[in-house]
């Protein structure tokens, strides 16, 4: 589904480059939840934007669903984000100035897609949630727990093939945490594919696929981890390796 | 779509009261100065007879000086106004459907009613056809026949404003006032009219009120009456007595024609030339032939109703539009900027940027409505405060009026005014890279 090869992400100044990737190889299949670990400034965030098409790679190929998508136009990717991919944020990032149910709408408004339809979409992901009491509600009037699962509403309401989750409990208590992950491995059981960046190995555990990434590139796995973490937790894949 | 980003528009605009009052301030203040002196120009331009401007034509027969032309600047034109030899002839013509010799004059009225005081007034000398050929309206009445104009019969027609002065407003038909103490007869009271610009004799002021008393033409020269208007001689003549001022090449007498078919103005032009080359055989007309019959928009412009000065003040006002403009395009960006982390939001969500661009366009759209609208009230004002400053004059109710044209004229202006400043802060903001924002949203 998503597969990442030799991929590398280079940002340029002046007197400076960074190597933010380098080759980067990933495969991720259709249904998995896996979990990208690793110390701040390791990649994890611009592993994640160029799966999400937010980036562009310096080099290396990347496809989705079969598609090579490195060299699409802005409007090729952004329908292709609108699609087939949800995000979730640290911060929610929810409009403050928008209720709920307009929230969830935003991806939906890209779309084209009726007024009944996308109605009908924002009310089933938001039951998803448990916050179908709240869609008048502005950001501002809930928990952080709610206005993370407000955001996983937006991702779902599209029904994408995958979702990204970068620190998606980061701001959150261990009890809205756990239960967000909870939220998380349910719509995993129902296919879409999900993969989350963290830098907590505890939450990482509760994925499928653990990979650690440490100066932009994929470390092999660590055998404490191995032992830590409840199975399945399945090898790193490296494409074509 | 269109609906929600008018919706997200007003959303935005609330957000930040103050930065959006300032934006919609700088626009309403650009197009307020702009409507106020568009309006003027637009009245100023208008043509107050405009159904009737392709069979209205101002007479014009090039009697003057050999040596140089009537006016320096037009040289292909000719005079203005005829001599009163000439004027005569052309009356005698049956060519035209109505045709009519007028020039201003001004009597003494003295009023029935003890209650009105004596008092000067301006009035037109004309022939009968005047009312016809101008579609005059009448409230009571009608005017004058020919035979009072072949006969120079003491009849008057009175504005609908003269007869409330002096009769209180009733029907005054065949009631008798004093003018310069000969006595005339009102035949007709004449409904509101008072064209602007007064195209049919721009001379001492086009934005003057029309007159108030019109009298037959023949009434004024067994009574040795000038022109209170324009009066332009080029010869050397000795003019001992009014007799010999008639026979003088001074030009004074406006004259109008209706020619409704191009064949009636073709033989009418025929019958002008045929006039003048039987004058130039008597030694007169030494300039070429240059007879003209000039439509009233084209007269409008020709007499240059609308002054150079009135278009330079329309350029400076749109100038400072401009530079409001410019002042908004630094306070949109700001707020565009502002926007940056919802934006790159909406762009990871899947926004494109066709998408984002238009959105912001849409809410410089829904800034330009508002700043139009405020504007079109400062405009409103701005023309109150030309009227005090030139109060008196009625006209300037009409020239300093917004009908509806000129709404729509300020919210066109308004809103793509709005749209050429959003241009640059909209695609500024619609290139936000996505990645760069989400994590400070």
């Amino acid at each position: 589904m998503l597969n990442m090869t030799h991929v590398s992400r280079v940002y340029r100044t002046d007197t400076v480059e960074t190597h933010a990737l380098r080759d980067f190889s990933l495969y991720v299949d259709e249904g998995e939840f896996v979990a990208v670990t690793g110390p701040s400034g390791s990649g994890k965030t611009t592993f994640l934007n160029i799966a999400g098409l937010l980036e562009d790679l310096t080099s290396g190929t990347y496809e989705l669903d079969g598609r090579d998508v490195s060299g699409l136009s802005d409007n090729e990717r952004s329908k292709i984000r609108n699609e087939k991919i949800g995000f979730i944020f640290q911060t929610f990032n929810l409009i403050p100035d928008l209720n709920v149910f307009d929230n969830v709408d935003v991806p939906l408004r890209y779309r084209n897609m009726s007024a009944s339809e996308r109605r009908k979409r924002i009310t089933e992901a938001l039951e998803i949630v448990g916050l179908t009491s709240r869609m008048t509600h502005l950001p501002a009037q809930l928990s952080g727990g709610q206005q993370q699962r407000v955001a996983i509403a937006r991702a779902l309401a599209g029904s994408p093939r995958f979702l990204l989750a970068d620190e998606p409990t980061g701001n959150l208590d261990s009890e809205m945490a756990s239960q967000v992950l909870d939220l998380l491995e349910d719509v995993n059981r129902t296919g879409t594919t999900i993969i989350m960046v963290t830098h907590e190995a505890g939450l990482a555990t509760r994925a499928r696929r653990n990979i650690h990434v440490l100066d932009g590139r994929i470390q092999p796995e660590e055998p404490e981890a191995q032992a830590d973490g409840p199975p399945p937790l399945t090898a790193v894949q490296l494409a074509g390796a | 779509m269109f609906a929600y980003h008018v919706r997200l528009a007003l959303l935005s605009l609330k957000k930040n009261p103050a930065l959006t009052a300032l934006i919609i301030g700088a626009f309403a203040l650009g197009i307020g100065v702009c409507m106020t002196t568009l309006t003027v120009y637009y009245q100023m331009s208008n043509n107050p007879i405009v159904h009737k401007n392709d069979v209205l034509y101002a007479v014009a027969l090039d009697s003057w000086d050999p040596v140089e032309p009537y006016d320096d600047d037009q040289p292909e034109q000719a005079p203005w106004e005829l001599t009163w030899r000439d004027m005569m002839a052309l009356r005698q013509s049956d060519i035209p459907t109505h045709h009519a010799a007028m020039f201003k004059g001004s009597f003494v009225v003295e009023p029935e009613s003890d209650d009105v005081l004596p008092f000067e007034e301006t009035v037109r000398m004309t022939d009968g056809g005047f009312f016809s050929l101008f579609d005059i309206p009448f409230q009571y009445g009608a005017p004058w026949d020919t035979t009072a104009d072949e006969n120079g019969e003491y009849v008057v027609v009175l504005s609908r404003e003269m007869n409330e002065k002096l009769f209180g407003g009733q029907n005054s038909v065949g009631r008798t006032l004093l003018l310069d103490k000969l006595s005339f007869t009102v035949t007709g009271v004449i409904d509101n009219w008072n064209p602007a610009p007064k195209y049919y004799d721009v001379n001492n002021g086009a934005f003057d009120n029309a007159e108030q008393m019109f009298m037959p033409l023949t009434v004024a020269f067994p009574l040795e009456r000038f022109s209170d208007g324009n009066t332009n001689c080029w010869k050397d003549e000795d003019i001992n007595d009014y007799q010999a001022f008639l026979n003088s090449e001074c030009v004074w007498f406006q004259y109008w024609a209706q020619l409704d078919a191009p064949e009636q103005k073709a033989r009418y032009q025929d019958f002008l030339d045929a006039y003048v080359m039987e004058q130039k055989q008597l030694g007169r007309f030494e300039r070429p032939l240059n007879n003209r019959l000039t439509p009233v928009d084209e007269w409008l412009q020709v007499r240059q109703v609308v002054a150079d000065d009135s278009k330079v003040l329309l350029g400076v006002s749109f100038m400072f539009l401009a530079v409001c403009l410019f002042n908004t395009v630094g306070l949109l960006l700001a707020k565009f900027i502002g926007k940056s982390g919802e934006i790159g939001l909406r762009r990871a969500l899947g926004a494109s940027r066709t998408a984002v661009f238009g959105q912001q366009l849409v809410e410089v759209g829904v800034i330009g409505v508002a700043g139009g609208l405020l504007g079109l009230g400062l405009a409103v004002l701005g023309l109150r405060a030309v009227r005090k400053i030139y109060i008196g004059l009625d006209q300037l109710v009409d020239l300093t009026s917004i009908d509806v044209s000129m709404v729509l004229a300020a919210l066109g202006i308004s809103i793509a005014a709005s749209v050429l400043a959003g241009l640059y802060p909209a695609w500024r903001v619609c290139r936000v890279s996505p990645a760069s924002y989400l994590k400070t949203q």
